[in-house]
């Protein structure tokens, strides 16, 4: 943790400054936790010769709401809503790794029609997450008075369809608390799949609205082009997953790799990207808009028939006790591996319940990949990385 | 007497009409963005929120007027009165017709141009005052950017001034008037001094591309990090001066002024101005930001040098 502090300034080839006096001034600037573009309650302490950032010293925990802590209070079933706020962009997918991880060591079979459900909310939910991710970084780079604000409007109102459309199923818009041991809670209403095609149409067709104001404009490219490079490598050292790992060309993803839900049954085509700078996160989340719209279309009109949980009916789902033992349970959500560590003692509470954010292992890049940038850099490093304080912090 | 009389009626119906323009200028921007973005906009205040621009004038009289500890007061106090002060000063030789002028001044086109230059004066100023560490940011960025970008302005500027062959506004659009407008004739040279000075038109006055001293989301808001109340109003009111005088200074340098047919020239001058201001929003709202360095890299790699080779050009024309 301490090669946090001792990393070496590397050059910005856009700067061409080869030299950086050691004796010289630096301004130390505290960037958040109460910052209009840091993502939530993130803070970097950044040092600054100019505009220079020389070093940079992140700090997380100004979210911290003891998540982990909760999870061995409450009952097995209780902590489904709890950690829907984890992953505040997401919830689904957090949702259903802590269930995988509940049937994992109860050695419970999830029926097949909720095992394809589950696909189905989980590319939805990528998708929404990858359009609140594009209009974040929008304004990062654009200013929430400005042409990123656009883009980000845009990009909410499609994101607000798809949560219409979760709505419909588990009355919330949010948080969705529709995962249970053993399955789900709500069964898809008739007709949902076709409205479901429909909000796709239109998302599919504006995708390229996005795209020509982001990723074929030339300001984006200047903007992003060679900014913040990760390499594969660094990538693999920091546990960084995801798209960011994607885009550092590291060709990896459990979905495809680790199946879980129904993806065994499906193809997942896995976008990489070269370069491992915030063009090539952008490229990667803006295919993986596109190939989640394929996945969903593909699954919705096939969904299995049948039951749609195989643990105990609902009323009893407080009583569940898991055997003791231990297991870890990985699944891929928008922002890469969300792990599962449970330890189990036979009663009806975890005796230890860990949680692995991918965020947080992403932000971790930080300190490595913004020294001998700008501060302008750093807030597009740092939008390019998508961080969910809710998560990073739990 | 009646000359005193004359200057002080046309300045104060002048300034009025320009502060109330403006006020409702934002209004129409806001209404513009907002159907740009699928949102509606003001709604609530007014018949479509019209009388939004009152409700927010008295919304920020009320705020508490906060100046910082560690601020050097008089400083703090200064800048923003100079801010709106220097835009509006601007506004003086702007001709609205041939008869509605603030100031008939010889040396226009110069005065324009220095008024102009000292408004980045008042932005360094809040930002060393306000002693904060992302408002001294934003100043420093303001300070660099307004003085490279002031070089294509005025070398751009100068093309009017010497096809016209006066620096007074109001003999340029007469000149174009007797010949033609500048941005068509001749187009080779009228055209790209037109992009240019509304390109560094955009640095000077703080718009996206350019906005980099303000930057909300990376210096939270530049040199008005600090400012509340009143004082951020200021700000705010002198930037959208700032943009208006400017654009009816491009109006009447390269558009014609109040040349047009069927309608007195006011309404054309009026027009054009607002269709000038209309696209700096449309560009502001449909643009990203670009980063400091790349600014100083397109305005000393491209900018300088193609306006240099356009004064040039200028001159060659007028000579031969």
């Amino acid at each position: 943790m301490l090669r946090t502090l001792q990393v070496e300034r590397r050059v910005d080839p856009h700067l061409s400054i080869d030299r950086y006096d050691p004796e010289a001034e630096l301004l130390l600037l505290h960037f958040g936790p109460q910052h209009p573009a840091t993502h939530g309650v993130f803070r970097m302490d950044l040092y600054l010769d100019g505009e220079i950032v020389v070093k940079c010293v992140p700090y997380v925990g100004y979210l911290h709401r003891a998540v982990e802590k909760l999870c061995e209070v409450l009952t097995y079933s209780q902590v489904t809503p709890i950690v829907d706020k984890n992953d505040y962009v997401s919830p689904m997918t957090n949702e259903q790794a802590i269930n995988l991880a509940f049937e994992k060591l109860l050695g419970l079979e999830v029926p097949r029609r909720a095992r394809w459900i589950r696909t189905v909310f989980a590319e939805m939910q990528r998708i929404a997450s990858h359009l609140l991710w594009l209009g974040t970084f929008a304004m990062d780079l654009g200013g929430a008075l400005g042409g990123g604000a656009t883009v980000f409007m845009h990009a909410f109102r499609e994101r607000e369809s798809i949560m219409d459309l979760f709505e419909e199923v588990s009355g919330s818009r949010f948080h969705y608390n529709t995962h249970t041991i053993g399955g789900n809670r709500h069964d898809i209403p008739a007709g949902w799949s076709g409205r479901v095609k429909q909000a796709l149409d239109v998302i599919e067709a504006r995708i390229g609205e996005y795209e020509a104001m982001t990723l074929e404009n030339r300001i984006f490219h200047e903007r992003t082009r060679g900014v913040g490079v990760l390499d594969g490598t660094l990538a693999l050292e920091l546990g960084i997953t995801g798209p960011n790992l994607r885009a550092s060309g590291v060709d990896h993803d459990l979905r495809r790799d680790a199946p879980f839900h129904a993806y065994d049954e499906i193809t997942v085509n896995v976008i990489t990207a070269e370069g491992g700078d915030c063009l090539a996160r952008t490229q990667v989340r803006m295919g993986e808009l596109r190939e989640s719209i394929r996945i969903v279309r593909a699954m919705i009109d096939s969904i299995p028939e049948g039951p749609i949980n195989g643990g105990k009916p609902i009323k009893l789902v407080n009583s569940i006790k898991i055997p003791a033992g231990q297991t870890y349970v990985a699944m891929e959500t928008p922002r890469g591996e969300l792990g599962t560590y449970l330890i189990a003692d036979g009663s009806p509470k975890a005796q230890r319940l860990k949680i692995r954010p991918p965020s947080l292992h992403a932000l971790s890049a930080m300190p490595y990949i913004l020294p001998g940038g700008t501060v302008s850099d750093a807030l597009a490093i740092l939008g390019s990385l998508d961080p969910i304080m809710g998560e990073v912090d739990r | 007497m009646s000359v005193v009389v004359t200057a002080l009626v046309t300045s104060l119906s002048i300034l009025t009409a320009i502060l109330t323009v403006t006020a409702w200028a934002i209004w129409f921007e806001r209404k513009f963005v907002a159907r740009m973005q699928s949102r509606l906009g003001p709604t609530m205040v007014g018949p479509s929120g019209l009388l939004q621009p009152l409700a927010d004038l008295v919304k920020l009289l009320q705020k508490e007027d906060i100046v910082p500890e560690a601020a050097d007061r008089r400083l703090f106090d200064l800048a923003p009165k100079l801010a709106a002060l220097c835009a509006l000063g601007a506004a003086a030789v702007v001709p609205f017709s041939a008869s509605i002028v603030g100031a008939k001044i010889d040396l226009g086109v110069l005065y324009l141009l220095a008024i102009g230059a000292v408004t980045v004066l008042p932005v360094f100023m809040a930002g060393w005052a306000s002693n904060n560490k992302f408002a001294l940011l934003g100043g420093m960025r303001a300070l660099a950017q307004s003085l490279s970008y002031e070089v294509p302005l005025v070398l751009s500027a100068m093309v009017p001034v010497i096809l016209g062959g006066s620096m007074d506004v109001s003999k340029i659009v007469e000149s174009q008037i007797a010949t033609q407008w500048f941005i068509i004739g001749p187009v080779w040279l009228g055209l790209p001094a037109f992009c240019l000075f509304m390109l560094a038109m955009l640095a000077e006055s703080n718009r996206i591309p350019f906005d980099i001293p303000e930057a909300e989301s990376e210096l939270v808001s530049g040199v008005t990090t600090e400012y509340t109340g009143m004082k951020f109003a200021l700000f705010y009111l002198g930037e959208y001066v700032h943009t208006f005088v400017a654009s009816a200074a491009a109006s009447a340098l390269f558009l014609g002024g109040w040349d047009g047919p069927f309608a007195p020239g006011m309404h054309w001058m009026v027009l054009k101005t607002f269709a000038l201001f209309g696209f700096v929003y449309w560009v502001r709202w449909s643009l990203l930001r670009f980063r400091s360095d790349q600014l100083m890299r397109i305005c000393w790699y491209w900018l300088v040098p193609v306006s240099v080779a356009l004064l040039l050009g200028a001159g060659a024309w007028v000579v031969l």
